[in-house]
């Protein structure tokens, strides 16, 4: 009976992390511009991983192997953001975005400020426009 | 649990002709990197859906591995993109 329930549990746990990692496939050919795609691809980063670890936790139906799974998981929730973050930033200095799509922009300003200090310092005017796909 | 094999297999395998699509078509290397990071996850999901069909803990230490070569891969590409067109 509660092998049958831990079965039924788990299953469901790896058909919808396999369902997570269909949603970034279809948002990564879907959406519109870089940061958007961004936002799909961590779907599965986090809680797609989550659920198929656990799913494997269940059914493996042993408490050792959990600290690895945590450690496999938290290292994922640890550098997850990181390059997240890295790639999102590149794309925005090498203008690789849609300015319509964006709600809120808040490193317009900080990099309208540091173009201008450098045109004070250095006198020279730089045209740069943005890379729409 | 075979008919939750054939689903989950069904399903990475459509994610993943997805990404190859985005892969391939990706305008600029930043979304390639990211089609290449969501692959990665998609194999270290069937790993682990591999390992939860046969009941071991073999592929673990790849599902480890997966996640960190994504991380500096990623990293170490988005920090030495530049803006060629403007330059």
């Amino acid at each position: 009976m509660l092998d049958t329930i831990l079965d039924i549990v788990a299953g469901t746990f790896m058909i919808i992390g396999s369902l997570l990692s269909l949603a970034a496939g279809i948002g990564m050919l879907r959406f519109p511009d870089l940061l958007s795609r961004l936002h799909a691809a961590t779907k599965p980063q986090v809680l797609g991983l989550f659920l198929l670890l656990a799913a494997l936790g269940i059914e493996l139906r042993s408490w050792a192997v959990v600290p690895i799974l945590v450690m496999a998981w938290g290292l994922q929730l640890l550098t997850a953001p990181v390059s997240a973050h890295m790639v999102g930033r590149a794309g925005y200095r090498t203008r690789h975005l849609k300015r319509e799509t964006l709600i809120v922009d808040e490193l317009a300003a900080v990099v309208a400020a540091a173009e201008a200090r450098e045109e004070r310092e250095h006198g020279k005017k730089q045209h740069r426009t943005d890379f729409i796909d | 649990m075979t008919i939750v094999l054939w689903i989950c297999g069904i399903t990475l395998s459509i994610a993943s002709c997805l990404t190859l699509v985005r892969l391939a078509k990706g305008p600029s290397i930043l979304e390639r990197v990211i089609a290449m990071d969501v692959l990665l996850l998609i194999i270290s999901g069937a790993l682990c859906i591999e390992m939860t069909m046969n009941k071991h803990t073999d592929n673990l230490i790849f599902v480890l591995l997966a996640c960190l070569v994504g991380f500096v891969g990623s990293v170490t590409v988005s920090r030495f993109v530049t803006d060629r067109r403007n330059a």
